[in-house]
């Protein structure tokens, strides 16, 4: 039985509201909440980044695993903002750990997706006997071009899963759906992505979040019935509720993982801090599906069923609780952080 | 400067001092030698607590003020590190944690410097 | 061992010395004490140099050889060495020039510090080069920083306040207001100290004492040799040095300077006084903090009770055991490698009753000249 043995989250303490990024830009907050769903996101300390994020996040999961971190043989971190373009985020990560340097490792960039990617990787290699854990990240300090309606989400945080057997989650199913479909991109040297509009809802998002679940569960023979719980990656709080609708699933099944009312789409760490506050609750033999999206684009979907292991796994603090533990700041702040302007 | 900083990651990620099996001292930064038992000194490579109190602590007030602390941890070894809060926040005897963050940067093309900063334990 | 005795001191102005030279404030410095001990350069057979980073302030190493040169000592080959201990390195000059004497070596032997400090670089930052770069200085840890530690520790287990520290600084500038050769000469009120920005919190701009330009020189000649020179010998009665621990991180108190204590210990002992017999002294208050410090370490009070000292003004000049009569570091400037000679250089001028309008009343004085955050401690005693 192969699948989730622990996880761990990072959100940085920082948020800000949508009421204060609108008032800078004139915009009607209410409007935007109202569309978005998203009332504050989170924002990262002037000394945080991908890699930092990856690590406190990697720390927690190691430590509730009680493993050596030695015994990690792979380090994958997806991550649409990477500290270099050139020079790997994972080994930062490996480093910081003591994993050695008996270890498999590469970082991954698929868009908000490519902390999933990372999973599916993990499991594969756990499964071919390569190595015994395999350690997979989603983090992200997201950028947005200022007065764009992404900045109302654009957020930071990170969620880190060790892979390998005896797991507290089995990963009994993985599926992805992909094509090549541009609705959100960032040119090489280009500070700040780029998107389609409204074309990166239907034929992007729903599409391929849609046609992951739907593939996965005729492949493996699932119904909605079987999952007591659904995560959808989060660009807003909108797109998942839809998805979950369409796929016969009620609120209450997504509930718990919509953490990106309170704190934003973190990419690549969103759909993974929404798995982690729903493992954060889930009782033995509960069944999970998660579907993750990167533009560009595709889906990667799990079924994921929750062992006996999680009664005796340690699961404080919980996400919410971080999501809770809050400092709030205003624009000027938000851009110092975001290293927009700087002294 | 590449090659130094290189060197010293492993001590910088993580707060990794050297323990003397003989005397029983800690020491951060690690040493090859021990200050108290001299030759007959066993010093091994060993992981520091994660937590500690503030000893004492200033708010350099450069450009971006910066907060650093003495800070004793509770193997009673002592860690010059930045605290990552608010300068209003910080005391002495302030309960503190380790945390993974940015140093700074050799200018906008060169590397990046990561280690160890401390935060308030909540 | 030999007595040793100093038998001509020199010094350029400190401060900004835009339109000097590092080879003109050298030479002044060395002019001017030769003059004083009314010697030739000829006559010299070693010079000792102290000087924290020629390589960094000037980009120019080989300092000793190049100070012989402009002083017009090629012909005569004589050696020429620099020593460096960060801005103790004025002290140590001093004291190899003195072991130079005392062992029989040498006979007349200069000890100069110089640094030109405003033509290159950040002065402070290449002055915090005296930390330990890869484990303090990576982390932030500059030397007011570390200062400004230690102090807010002093005030936190010693009730010593902000008020307390400025209070050093306005005795330092008010004796500097006195001394033609200080940077700054005007007194200054605790208010003005009290409302400078913040530096490193709690100390402020006018708890530090600025880094400048400067050189200094001494001569020293062996007891016989002095007498035959002089009328006015001032000895050194003892010159000790002691090291610590680089970083504060390793040390077990910071509220004491071990190798202040050490340093200071062993002169008492080598000139056979206790601190009750000293009655004037040059300290390195680099910081305000720093000069609190030494009253504590050099056996003045007793720990925590240094600030009692400035309180009660018993080390204004006038008090009971004046301290820094010349300014100090603080209205001096701090000239880095200079700094340590300057100290003899003044210590002779007030044992040989030469220092005018500052004069203070003693027989006996203490020089304390410190690297960095306190690894290197130079303590001398003189006596005339």
């Amino acid at each position: 039985m192969i699948g989730i043995v622990s996880y761990g989250s990072y959100i940085p303490k920082f948020r800000i509201k949508v009421e204060e990024i609108a008032r800078v830009w004139g915009e009607d907050a209410k409007k935007i909440k109202g569309g978005l769903g998203v009332h504050e996101k989170s924002v990262p300390d002037v000394d945080e980044d991908t890699a930092t994020i990856g690590v406190e996040a990697a720390r927690e999961a190691v430590k509730r695993a009680g493993i050596d971190p030695e015994e990690i043989g792979a380090v994958f971190v997806g991550s649409e903002s990477h500290p270099y373009a050139v020079k790997p985020t994972a080994t930062i990560v490996g480093e910081a750990l003591g994993v050695g340097n008996d270890y498999y490792a590469a970082d991954l960039e698929f868009a908000c997706k490519a902390g999933t990617a990372g999973m599916q990787i993990c499991f594969s290699m756990v499964k071919a006997g390569m190595i015994k854990y395999g350690l997979a990240i989603g983090a992200d300090t997201s950028q947005a071009r200022p007065g764009d309606a992404l900045e109302y989400a654009a957020a930071a945080g990170g969620a880190a899963f060790i892979i390998g057997k005896d797991p507290i989650a089995e990963i009994e199913a993985t599926y992805s759906f992909t094509s090549d479909t541009p609705d959100f991109w960032r040119r090489d040297l280009q500070p700040y992505p780029s998107h389609g509009g409204r074309f990166t809802g239907q034929p992007a998002y729903f599409r391929h979040v849609i046609s992951a679940a739907r593939g996965l569960m005729e492949r493996y023979s699932y119904k909605t019935e079987d999952f007591d719980y659904a995560v959808f990656h989060m660009p807003n709080a909108k797109f998942p509720v839809r998805a979950a609708r369409m796929l016969g699933f009620s609120d209450e099944h997504i509930g718990q993982g919509l953490v990106v009312r309170a704190i934003g789409n973190a990419y690549s760490g969103s759909s993974l801090l929404g798995l982690a506050a729903t493992l954060d609750v889930a009782e033995p033999d509960e069944r999970v599906l998660l579907v993750s999206f990167g533009s560009g684009a595709g889906s990667d979907a799990f079924a994921l069923r929750v062992t006996d292991k999680i009664k005796e796994f340690e699961r404080e603090p919980k996400v919410w609780d971080k999501i809770e533990r809050k400092v709030y700041v205003d624009y000027a702040i938000y851009l110092k952080h975001r290293r927009k302007i700087k002294a | 400067m590449v090659p130094r900083s290189w060197r010293k990651i492993r001590y910088r990620y993580d707060v990794r001092g050297s323990y003397c099996e003989n005397c029983g001292n800690y020491h951060y930064p690690p040493r090859n030698f021990c200050p108290t038992c001299r030759r007959k000194g066993k010093l091994v490579e060993t992981l520091f607590p994660e937590e500690g109190r503030v000893v004492s602590y200033t708010v350099v007030r450069e450009k971006e003020p910066y907060i650093i602390a003495l800070i004793e941890l509770d193997n009673g070894a002592r860690v010059l590190s930045q605290l990552s809060c608010e300068p209003g926040e910080v005391k002495i005897g302030m309960r503190v944690k380790k945390a993974f963050r940015r140093y700074g940067e050799d200018g906008e093309d060169g590397i990046i410097h990561y280690g160890t900063k401390f935060v308030p334990v909540d | 061992m030999r007595r040793v005795a100093v038998v001509g001191v020199g010094q350029s102005k400190f401060g900004e010395l835009w339109d000097k030279g590092f080879r003109d404030i050298v030479l002044e410095a060395g002019r001017e004490a030769l003059e004083d001990a009314d010697l030739e350069g000829k006559e010299i057979e070693a010079i000792f140099v102290g000087n924290m980073s020629g390589g960094r302030y000037l980009g120019q190493e080989h300092i000793a050889a190049l100070i012989a040169d402009y002083a017009g000592l090629a012909e005569f080959g004589i050696p020429a060495t620099r020593v460096e201990a960060a801005d103790a390195s004025g002290g140590l000059a001093v004291r190899q020039a003195y072991m130079a004497v005392a062992s029989g070596m040498h006979d007349i032997v200069i000890a100069a510090g110089a640094e030109k400090v405003t033509d290159v670089g950040d002065p402070m930052e290449i002055l915090s080069a005296s930390v330990d770069i890869e484990w303090e200085r990576f982390v932030g840890g500059n030397l007011p920083a570390l200062y400004a530690i230690i102090a807010r520790l002093h005030m936190e287990t010693f009730g010593t306040t902000e008020e307390d520290l400025a209070l050093v600084s306005v005795k330092n500038h008010r004796n500097g207001a006195l001394n033609p050769k200080a940077q700054f000469r005007r007194e200054i009120r605790v208010e003005d100290i009290l409302n400078s920005p913040y530096v490193a919190e709690p100390l402020k701009l006018l708890d530090c004492a600025s880094v400048s330009d400067g050189a200094a020189a001494v001569i020293l000649a062996s007891e016989d040799v002095a007498k035959k020179i002089t009328d006015t010998p001032v000895f050194i009665e003892a010159c000790t040095q002691s090291s610590d621990y680089l970083a504060l991180q390793s040390r077990k108190d910071i509220l004491s300077m071990k190798s202040v204590v050490k340093a200071a210990r062993d002169a008492y002992r080598l000139a056979d006084v206790g601190p009750e017999d000293i009655q004037v002294a040059e300290v390195h208050d680099s910081f305000t903090i720093a000069e609190i410090l030494a009253y504590e370490d050099l056996g003045f009070a007793e720990k925590g009770k240094g600030v009692e000292l400035i309180r009660e003004g018993v080390t204004e000049i006038g008090g009971k055991i004046p301290v820094n009569p010349s300014g100090g570091l603080k209205a001096c400037g701090h000239a880095v490698g200079a700094t340590g000679v300057r100290q003899i250089v003044e210590l002779t001028l007030q044992l040989r009753g030469e220092a005018g309008n500052r004069q203070v009343d003693a027989e006996k004085g203490l020089a304390l000249n410190i690297g960095g955050t306190g690894a290197t401690a130079v303590v001398s005693v003189l006596g005339r």
